[in-house]
């Protein structure tokens, strides 16, 4: 049996970056009932990946979370590649995700994480400290009442009109 | 935009690189893999197992038909989207009578209104309302059944005030078809059944577990279920037009002692038009977006699965123009 805190934590980095963009789209994905393959958006964003960093390679652990790339340097850096910021707040919470991941799970220390937006020859850098930790854990928490409850109610946003949930939100 | 590849001819099926090409008498023609949506297969199709590789890899159905354009079956490539959640809730629907009969009686009812939008078209009395109130006291699917079977015999009977002369039916034959009409009938609802089929293949909804039709009864019995919502918009209305635009005469079908077919011409011009009408667009009312026929029948799928969620209750699409 996996102990309530490892359960918690068999969460993806995608509904981490979901649960701040739309509970209704984290409920959906989380019951894989998935719509990104038809998105053009999000094939526009895996080509984008692999055009701007070709020589680097996305790393899986634990079939769990997805890093772009990863850089060893005097820490270990982790990368994201995201086509714009418009998504800051999600952005950073995966990738804190990521962070905090490895340092409880695996006993890494001195971790940074960087959101590349090359499209904006921008970098974002992140650093996961005390408080952001106990933020993750709550939001953890708070994926997994959504998840367990019943699907919510879309909210109509200016951002459905992109996403690839929209007909079927809205139909 | 990926689109439905219909082949008529008889050919050969066969892969290089990530390119699939067809090659028959006149030639090699190269379908490129990311434009296939769905392939129509009616002629005799042989096809190489590197090509079924690609084709399963990207997710494209291949529908068959026989000599007699009769649907054989389908190459459903393995499922990529699956929802355990989901396929529990589409069983729960199906064992519990009561949830069951609430989608079955959706089905016919959705069926026939669209049959009577048909007739309305040509302003045809009918009695398909009439009809359709016995539903609400019906308890059992084989009463469903029943009151469906009603609404249709009225519903072909009228038909026939719609068709020329030479194209009118006295009933409707299935198995052979005996005359033209019926013969376009069996040949466009086939075609139906296959398009529903793929847009199921793309939503997470298991194409065996049906409501209205027996799970038993065919294999992809659900594509049964959505078909009838769509045969009277996508078959009916085709074959009227391709009628009395006199698109389509005698020489389009191929007729025997004891059956009638649409030969290789007739079929030609009625695929080409039944395309046309997969892609052509209306503005949705509720999307507020431009969605085309095709496009509707996946909403379908959508409404089904947000039913079974309960996230929002199933109206049957009903065309409103």
């Amino acid at each position: 049996m996996l102990s309530d805190s490892e359960k918690e934590l068999r969460i993806i980095g995608t509904q981490i970056n979901y649960y701040f963009i739309c509970k209704t789209k984290l409920w959906l994905f989380s019951h894989h009932i998935q719509m990104e393959q038809e998105s053009e958006l999000v094939s526009l964003g895996k080509l984008l990946h692999q055009k701007s960093y070709k020589d680097e390679k996305e790393y899986t652990i634990d079939n769990l979370i997805s890093v772009d790339f990863i850089k060893k340097r005097d820490c270990l850096e982790l990368h994201e590649v995201k086509k714009s910021n418009k998504m800051e707040k999600s952005h950073e919470y995966q990738l804190l995700y990521y962070m905090y991941y490895l340092k409880d799970k695996k006993g890494i220390e001195n971790i940074k994480g960087i959101i590349n937006y090359p499209k904006m020859r921008k970098k974002v850098t992140i650093d996961l400290d005390e408080s952001k930790e106990m933020e993750l854990m709550d939001i953890i928490k708070d994926i997994g009442n959504v998840i367990n409850n019943e699907a919510p109610k879309p909210v109509k946003m200016k951002i459905c009109k992109k996403c690839a949930y929209y007909e079927f939100c809205w139909i | 935009m990926k689109k439905n590849y219909y082949l008529l001819s008889d050919g050969l099926l066969k892969r290089r690189e990530n390119t699939v090409y067809f090659v028959n008498k006149d030639g090699k023609k190269p379908i490129p893999i990311n434009k296939i949506y769905s392939i129509y297969a009616y002629g005799s199709l042989t096809f190489s197992s590197q090509a079924i590789h690609l084709l399963a890899k990207e997710g494209i159905p291949v529908h068959f038909f026989n000599y007699y354009g009769y649907y054989d079956g389908s190459f459903y490539p393995r499922e990529k989207l699956l929802s355990g959640d989901l396929i529990i809730k589409q069983a729960e629907h199906y064992l519990n009578h009561e949830k069951r009969i609430i989608i079955a009686k959706k089905f016919v009812e959705g069926a026939s209104k669209n049959m009577e939008k048909v007739l309305k078209y040509y302003s045809l009395e009918n009695k398909i309302s009439t009809i359709l109130l016995d539903l609400t006291g019906c308890n059992m699917i084989t009463e469903v059944m029943n009151v469906e079977g009603r609404i249709r015999a009225n519903y072909y009977q009228k038909m026939n005030e719609i068709l020329p002369e030479n194209f009118k039916m006295e009933k409707r034959v299935k198995r052979p078809p005996e005359n033209m009409i019926n013969a376009l009938i069996s040949f466009g609802n086939s075609m139906v059944y296959s398009t529903v089929l793929s847009e199921i293949y793309n939503t997470q909804l298991n194409p065996t577990i049906s409501y209205l039709h027996e799970p038993s009864e065919r294999r992809f019995s659900l594509a049964l279920d959505l078909s009838e919502i769509f045969k009277p918009i996508l078959v009916d209305r085709l074959i009227f037009y391709l009628v009395n635009k006199r698109m389509l005469s005698e020489d389009d079908f191929e007729k025997n002692l004891n059956y009638c077919l649409l030969n290789d011409k007739g079929r030609k011009k009625f695929i080409k038009e039944y395309d046309e009408r997969l892609k052509k667009t209306i503005k949705h009312r509720e999307l507020n977006r431009k969605v085309s026929y095709k496009r509707l029948i996946r909403l379908e799928a959508y409404k089904l699965i947000k039913h079974l969620l309960d996230s929002k209750e199933y109206t049957p699409f009903v065309m409103w123009w």
